[in-house]
């Protein structure tokens, strides 16, 4: 078989498979399934039904399909194979900042297959799903619990759509009020982007409060960028610098006081999770990734879960469906009055997700979960100890919470940027850091290590930290800026990729002339 | 705690290299009046048996879909997914991986995406498909936020045979908006949505098969459409369907929008679930989500990489096309490798087989007294009208084991003309028996 000048094969057909190129034995080389497969194969039998086309009104598919098929063992080599090219947090520690990339218990899993949770469709007359609704008013026992919060809406499919649900009952609370001059969100440089994404989503105005030179938002800031207009104030705490802010009651307090409502971005809720209650603190409203606390896996991009809970003012602007306690059992609310805000998906929401995440919260208990996040703030705070003479600290005024945060001032003159730096972890077994992220630091690192990670491991991770930036210093810079070598991958063209999309594959030119 | 690596000396020996007495000396940017000052009341750690017999203990109070005979659908359907995908979906390394944005790690899932964007693009017969959104309904409302921006107009036409929950999630999400035209319920497959096409109309949102089951004319809406300068949504909550009708792509849609979960995915009570986006190529940069592309590593290897995302949060912030992150990555997986297991000759024969097995149920429907078919058209989804509210008739069903239906005025409460219309699908997993069952059961009932 011929190659192209990418490493290509260049032929097409179920005969190219055994001469594709193969990398090594532990590095595969997979080729794409359009390359291996073909439109006849198929590893699933099914009988082949003659149909009538009387009921499909002149609809049939014309079109041809096109799409490649393979057997069952091809099929599970083709996978496996390009399973081996994935990082994961079963095989090396991710030291994601934001990202909570902790433990996924298999129990859960297991859990979450059991068919009464499964097989069972959403529709379902509620008698018949009963154990699901006690499933879910168990999990909002303990997330409103957790949080000292009056409510919990459980559908938001994601992080980000649970934002856009909190902002969205904001909205329809100040409407009800008679308050919809109310057209800007305040929304701190440090946050996440998709805060001010959501509000912008929602025709909010956004307006950025700067940070103090400690790492935490300008109180004053706030106070002045108060007025009658201002709807709501996206916060995050613990803030993305891993710092808790200190002074988020007198925040709230203010923001109530103008007549706005407090959104908390709970990404970081790891940090304090049976620790503090954000209720206590003042919050209307946070979102709950349960793919980052409560340990549901990432999946490579999803599915999470991002529960939302409400004070007791925002409580009746929740969204449908809900449970509520029936006269013959539990009730599905599946309606609400003109004005509420509604439905923001299809069905229940994430249910997989809510059977894997009580799982987690039963196997930790309440002791369990505050333990965990005192094991996570003891891991950064431990990396910030190990490391901060190596490394330089933005913010050394407050201990960490769940984060550790470097600046890349220690890296001045070296010629390696942060990018660099983070990709000679790669080589050294680690998933980079969240780096350049948040945006109020320059170059900045964030290091989330998680409960999960044994005291060995962070021994072995600040090794190799500190090594590197030795080397960095050393003047080593071809080690960081030709990194990572032992990867599957050289660094990728990503300008090539954006400036001339290849979105799909292409049956090759030379094929569809030898067709034709 | 199983979880938890740290013995007591450990954290002891931490606390020290940092230099701290205790443990809430690390808290202490925590408001005093905020830390730990209340007992949670929640129970104490547990061991794995106990939490597996809670949970089964749950589970064992639902009646699942194997249970007894079964026709729900409305967009969440019944399909047999093969060992093989759960099996690769629980691979550690695509189980536990985080979003690929260090692409050099992280091939595998970059190559199935690359992979499952080709196959949802041949799929719909599109230019171009993204790497998931949540669901089919959260997508609808990304799609009609996306015409939105194309068009630079405002006014949207919902169809009435949209999924009435779509319906309402883009009625939320496009809140106080008078310029969004949602048509009443037509269970007939009554046309309705060519006569409020005008010059100010961003798009129209045509579902086929229809919410009710019926086939609509999508190149005849894609005419109207186009006439005026509007773009056509097509939305389709039944995956399956396109193994037996023609490619949206080829009939003249511009955004073609679906519900994944019928491949690969199981029921779980409504998620997580799989939101299909396809697009022509001239309106990628308008289209939300991640979106995986092919390049090139510094060795000159084929290599792939998440693109296009100047459109995303992460780097536009308020500016972002939409505010989604997360999606459905390993769902998406799961749909790959089942359609990589059926290829296009078995998903050819899955969705004949569908359409067989709901040409039986029809044709044992339509014999029942007090039971009349609406669908002269169909997938594997129709409309029956009964003599009795459809409400409780499915409870009495239920109640004898079966699972017979949707009743549509579940999802439309306040349209008193649909209260005895039942939405039944059939699939592969439906047998001569549970039919027979079905039948025999609402004779009885509607006597």
């Amino acid at each position: 078989m011929s190659m192209n000048n990418q490493g290509r094969p260049t032929g097409v057909g179920h005969s190219s498979y055994a001469a594709a190129e193969a990398g090594s034995a532990l590095l595969p080389n997979e080729p794409l399934l359009f390359e291996i497969g073909d439109t006849e194969h198929s590893g699933v039998d099914l009988p082949d039904v003659e149909i009538s086309t009387d009921r499909l009104g002149g609809y049939e598919r014309k079109t041809p399909l096109d799409l490649a098929g393979l057997t069952e063992p091809e099929a599970m080599r083709h996978y496996v194979r390009m399973s081996r090219l994935n990082h994961s947090i079963d095989s090396g520690m991710y030291p994601l900042g934001s990202c909570t990339m902790k433990h996924n218990p298999r129990l859960n899993e297991k859990m979450a297959r059991l068919p009464g949770f499964s097989d069972i469709h959403p529709l379902q007359p509620v008698s018949t799903v009963q154990g699901a609704l006690e499933l879910m008013e168990e999990l909002s026992h303990w997330l409103m619990t957790l949080t000292n919060t009056a409510a919990v809406a459980l559908t938001p499919k994601a992080g980000a759509h649970g934002e856009l649900l909190g902002m969205m009952a904001i909205k329809a609370a100040q409407h009800a009020a008679g308050q919809s001059h109310r057209t800007i969100v305040l929304v701190p440089e440090s946050a996440h982007g998709t805060n001010p994404a959501t509000a912008a989503f929602l025709g909010y105005s956004v307006k950025p409060i700067p940070a103090r030179p400690d790492g935490t938002v300008d109180v004053q800031a706030v106070k002045d960028a108060l007025s009658p207009e201002v709807a709501a104030i996206m916060l995050t705490n613990p803030n993305t610098c891993g710092l808790f802010e200190p002074q988020v009651i007198e925040i709230a307090q203010a923001v109530h006081a103008a007549g706005a409502f407090f959104y908390c971005d709970g990404a970081n809720f790891n940090a304090i999770m049976g620790v503090v209650r954000p209720g206590d603190l003042g919050i209307d409203a946070m979102h709950i990734n349960l793919h980052k606390t409560f340990s549901t896996p990432h999946g490579g991009g999803g599915p999470g879960a991002g529960p939302v809970v409400l004070s007791a003012a925002l409580a009746p602007f929740a969204p449908v469906p809900f449970v509520r306690k029936g006269q013959n059992g539990l009730a599905l609310v599946e309606h609400t009055e003109a004005g509420a805000l509604g439905r923001v998906t299809a069905f229940q929401g994430q249910m997989g997700m809510y059977v894997r995440a009580l799982t987690y919260m039963l196997s930790h208990g309440g002791d369990g979960l505050a333990q965990a996040a005192q094991d996570a703030v003891l891991n950064a705070n431990y990396i910030k100890a190990r490391l901060q003479h190596a490394f330089s600290v933005p913010f050394g005024d407050y201990p960490t919470m769940h984060e550790a945060l470097f600046d890349d001032s220690f890296l001045a003159g070296t010629g390696v940027t942060t990018l660099d730096f983070a990709k000679a972890l790669i080589d050294e077994g680690f998933h980079p850091m969240t780096m350049y992220f948040p945006l109020v630091v320059h170059g900045a690192m964030l290091i989330e290590p998680t409960e999960s990670e044994s005291k060995q491991t962070l021994d072995r991770f600040c090794d190799v930290m500190e090594e590197l930036a030795a080397d960095a210093k050393a003047g080593n810079k071809e080690r960081f800026t030709s990194a990572p070598s032992k990867a599957p991958r050289r660094r990728l063209d990503e300008t090539r990729a954006a400036r001339s999309p290849i979105l799909k594959w292409e049956r090759p030119v030379e094929t569809l002339k030898a067709a034709e | 705690m199983r979880y938890l690596p740290h013995s007591d000396a450990e954290r002891a020996e931490m606390l020290g290299v940092i230099g701290a007495a205790n443990i809430d000396a690390l808290f202490s940017a925590v408001p005093a009046q905020a830390l730990k000052t209340f007992d949670l009341g929640l129970p104490a750690h547990s061991p794995e048996f106990l939490v597996e017999a809670h949970m089964k203990a749950l589970a064992a109070k639902n009646h699942a879909g194997a249970d007894g005979p079964f026709f729900l659908g409305a967009g969440a359907y019944r399909h047999h997914v093969p060992a093989t995908v759960d099996h690769l979906i629980q691979r550690s390394e695509f189980l536990t991986a985080y979003t690929p944005y260090q692409p050099e790690i992280s091939q595998g899932t970059l190559q199935m995406l690359f992979e499952f964007q080709t196959q949802v693009a041949k799929l719909t017969g599109m230019d171009v498909a993204n790497a998931s959104l949540y669901d089919g309904s959260t997508g609808t409302a990304e799609a009609v936020l996306m015409a939105r921006r194309l068009t630079k107009r405002s006014k949207v036409v919902l169809s009435g045979g949209l999924h009435p929950h779509y319906r309402d999630v883009v009625r939320a999400y496009l809140k106080d908006d008078a310029d969004l035209v949602c048509l009443g319920a037509s269970p007939e497959g009554q046309g309705d949505i060519l006569d409020h096409i005008d010059e100010q109309t961003a798009a129209i949102v045509v579902q086929t098969p229809d919410f009710y089951g019926h086939l609509r004319n999508l190149q005849a809406a894609a005419d109207a459409a186009h006439a005026r300068g509007a773009l056509l949504i097509v939305v389709i909550t039944e995956i399956v369907s396109l193994g037996l009708l023609e490619a949206p792509g080829a009939l003249g849609a511009d955004i073609v929008v679906a519900e994944g979960q019928s491949i690969g995915n199981a029921l779980n009570f409504g998620g997580p679930y799989l939101g299909l986006m396809a697009t022509r190529k001239e309106f990628v940069r308008q289209m939300p989500g991640r979106l995986c592309g092919e390049t090139v590593d510094a060795q000159g290897q084929r290599g792939f990489v998440l693109t296009l995302s100047t459109r995303e949060q992460h780097i536009r912030r308020e500016k972002a096309t939409s505010n989604i992150c997360t999606n459905s990555g390993l769902c998406a997986l799961a749909f790959s490798i089942h359609m990589a297991l059926l290829g296009e000759a078995g998903f050819t024969r899955l969705a004949r087989l569908n359409h067989a097995n709901a040409c039986k149920l029809a044709d044992a429907l339509a014999a029942v007294p007090g039971v009349e078919l609406l669908n002269s058209t169909f997938f594997n989804e129709m409309t029956v009208r009964t003599s009795q509210p459809a409400v409780d008739l499915i409870e009495r069903l239920a109640a004898r084991g079966i699972l017979a239906g949707v009743p549509v005025s579940r999802l439309e409460p306040n349209d008193a003309s649909v209260d005895n219309l039942i939405v039944l699908a059939a699939t592969e997993l439906t047998t001569d028996r549970d039919i027979a069952t079905l039948c025999a059961a609402l004779t009885e009932e509607l006597q």
